[in-house]
């Protein structure tokens, strides 16, 4: 019982040499403090509010930036959180969007009643998806999510009675929010809008990542074998969290079907469920703001590249995409937290 | 062979049956039928490819039987997933570490019990909400000596201190029956003692199976002994019962210097 090897150390510390000097004693408060706000976070979302007086012209891109990067943000919570990968993850976006059309048509233009049925038809799609979803991993489960994101676009594209086909869904005249703010050309109430749906939507996904069921996710995420040796049902985790992500997307979509008044196809197609996956690899997964910041620089990227050549624009997406995966593989996000974190430690 | 003749008394904490299974021609469980009374501290020997891995993972229920049943508690679980055997108090560990490579000790620790607790699926609440969760995730670290490094990555963690925190993970689950396949696998020999100390101050309410090589470890930790060869029980008893059977020596020890 000599104190010789490398397994045997005091117990009593309770503090590590960690470089983070406000290192909390007690695992709780250190718990706790992994889900505390950090000052770049708040300067972050400060930031966001920019463009309404630093780029008035530039507020549609804004707007779409927003959904797009709630869209990424659906996704992170699968993929970057429980490790599930997605190529049809629009099936859901597409889902919400011509849900909320057909409710502002059908039934009344108020936008946030508009939202809820989108999210509860999604997260019904997701969920009855979702059994299968949780069956399979790896490449499998990329040509189901892609075969089934295909199905609802051709289900779509069939049904031009209810759908309007490749025309996409006319007719969809929202009302003010709430009764105020009527949606403009430049694309102030849009941006305002999508941006208020956006915070909303993360503060949900930012509790749900510090809770104990993100604790698990990222179980599955770093071991799947591991977790059914602790209890855990991972199907029943995925299937969750598959029904969540879906219905965050679904409302993604539904902001995009209301501030453009219009449903096409193209929020069901395959394009759509590739460009948000590039997003999110981007920016870094497993993080949140990874898929806000993919979606600013892919979006950006796009509305610069398509002023050089329109149609060679994913040239330059190409390229960024091949530069950051294999310098950063982690994302932008990921390759700037290694420098701060090298940064502070000297 | 085995002494499992009178129906036991005592409680019996897990119970097999008949249990057999094989990968086409190959048998790697055949007719093996155990009693593992409260509070005993069985080894499971034998060499090589003798099926000793294969016993865990068909009683986890990480493989399915092809014939037998497997009882806990007299209750039978033949028929449940790995994780419902978990739940029921049916706990392993892994012979190569299978952690959560990403997450540190508090938190791997702290996600097993928030799963035995059944609140793991609760994504409205911030996980520090859940004080008597982690709490009792950071004792069984301590116990563990686990304690003063449970805030770093487990990849960075020592070797030797993985392997214990595949015994805290294990531990989370408050298992009735803990099966350790190897709890020492990759340690030098000097530090594997230390390993099996944490082990042999677990309760003495909790039944143990290990898996291990070294003779002198199994001789001083185990109370009986079971040895396997080719997917069989080829003799089960107490440590001075293995020690002398000569069909033991012959078939195993024989080939150590233990003989």
């Amino acid at each position: 019982m000599t104190p010789k090897s490398g397994i045997r150390f005091s117990d009593k510390v309770m503090r590590t040499q960690n470089a983070m000097s406000d290192m909390p004693v007690s695992p709780r408060a250190y718990l706790q403090s992994l889900s505390r706000w950090r000052p770049i976070e708040i300067i972050f979302w400060l930031a966001t509010l920019l463009p309404f007086w630093l780029f008035p012209n530039y507020l549609s891109l804004a707007s779409q930036i927003a959904v797009a990067a709630l869209f990424a943000l659906s996704l992170d919570l699968i993929l970057g959180y429980a490790g599930v990968v997605s190529l049809g993850h629009a099936a859901f976006f597409g889902v919400g969007a011509y849900t909320a059309g057909l409710f502002t048509k059908f039934v009344w233009g108020e936008v946030f009643t508009g939202l809820i049925a989108a999210a509860i038809m999604a997260a019904l799609v997701g969920y009855a998806s979702s059994f299968i979803i949780a069956r399979f991993r790896h490449l499998t489960l990329i040509m189901i999510t892609l075969g089934l994101g295909l199905i609802l676009h051709e289900v779509a594209n069939s049904a031009s009675w209810l759908t309007g086909g490749s025309d996409g869904l006319q007719g969809v005249s929202v009302w003010k929010v709430a009764g105020l703010f009527r949606f403009d050309l430049y694309g102030t109430t849009a941006y305002g809008y999508a941006l208020g749906v956006l915070f909303v939507m993360f503060l949900m996904a930012r509790r749900l990542v510090n809770s104990p069921f993100g604790l698990a996710l990222r179980g599955i995420r770093e071991n799947f074998v591991r977790m059914p040796a602790i209890g855990a049902d991972s199907r029943a985790h995925i299937r969750k969290i598959y029904t969540i992500s879906a219905a965050m997307a679904g409302i993604a979509g539904a902001v995009i079907a209301q501030t453009t008044q219009t449903v096409s196809l193209e929020t069901l197609s395959f394009e759509r469920s590739a460009d948000v996956l590039v997003m999110l690899v981007f920016g870094g997964a497993g993080r949140l703001y990874g898929g806000i910041v993919g979606a600013a620089i892919f979006l950006v990227a796009r509305d610069q590249f398509s002023g050089i050549a329109p149609q060679y624009w994913y040239f330059w997406i190409g390229i960024l995409l091949v530069v950051v995966v294999m310098f950063l593989p982690n994302g932008i996000l990921g390759g700037l937290s290694k420098i701060t974190a090298r940064w502070s430690r000297k | 062979m085995s002494d499992l003749s009178a129906p036991v008394k005592t409680t019996i904490a897990l119970q097999t049956r008949g249990l057999s299974k094989a990968f086409g021609s190959l048998v790697v469980a055949r007719d093996i039928a155990l009693n593992l009374p409260v509070g005993a501290r069985y080894a499971l020997i034998g060499p090589n490819g003798a099926g000793k891995t294969t016993l865990i993972n068909l009683m986890t229920g990480m493989l399915t039987p092809n014939q037998g049943q497997i009882f806990l508690g007299g209750a039978d679980i033949t028929a449940l997933p790995p994780q419902a055997r978990v739940k029921r108090g049916l706990a392993r560990t892994f012979q190569i570490n299978t952690l959560f490579a990403g997450l540190n000790a508090l938190e791997a620790v702290t996600l097993a019990v928030c799963e035995r607790r059944g609140i793991a699926d609760h994504f409205w609440q911030n996980i520090a909400v859940h004080k008597e969760a982690i709490e009792e995730a950071y004792e069984i670290l301590v116990k563990l000596r686990l304690g003063d490094a449970c805030y770093q990555p487990t990849r960075e963690l020592p070797y030797g201190r993985q392997r214990l925190l595949e015994i805290a993970l294990a531990l989370a689950t408050k298992p009735k029956v803990l099966l350790l396949d190897e709890p020492a696998a990759g340690v030098p020999q000097e530090e594997s003692g230390d390993i099996f100390e944490v082990v042999a101050s677990l309760s003495n309410d909790l039944t143990l199976l290990f898996i291990e090589h070294d003779m002198h470890v199994v001789f001083r930790f185990a109370t009986h002994i079971i040895v396997l060869v080719s997917g069989s029980v080829f003799a089960e008893g107490s440590p001075a019962e293995i020690a002398a059977d000569t069909g033991v020596q012959e078939v195993y020890l024989g080939a150590r210097k233990h003989g």
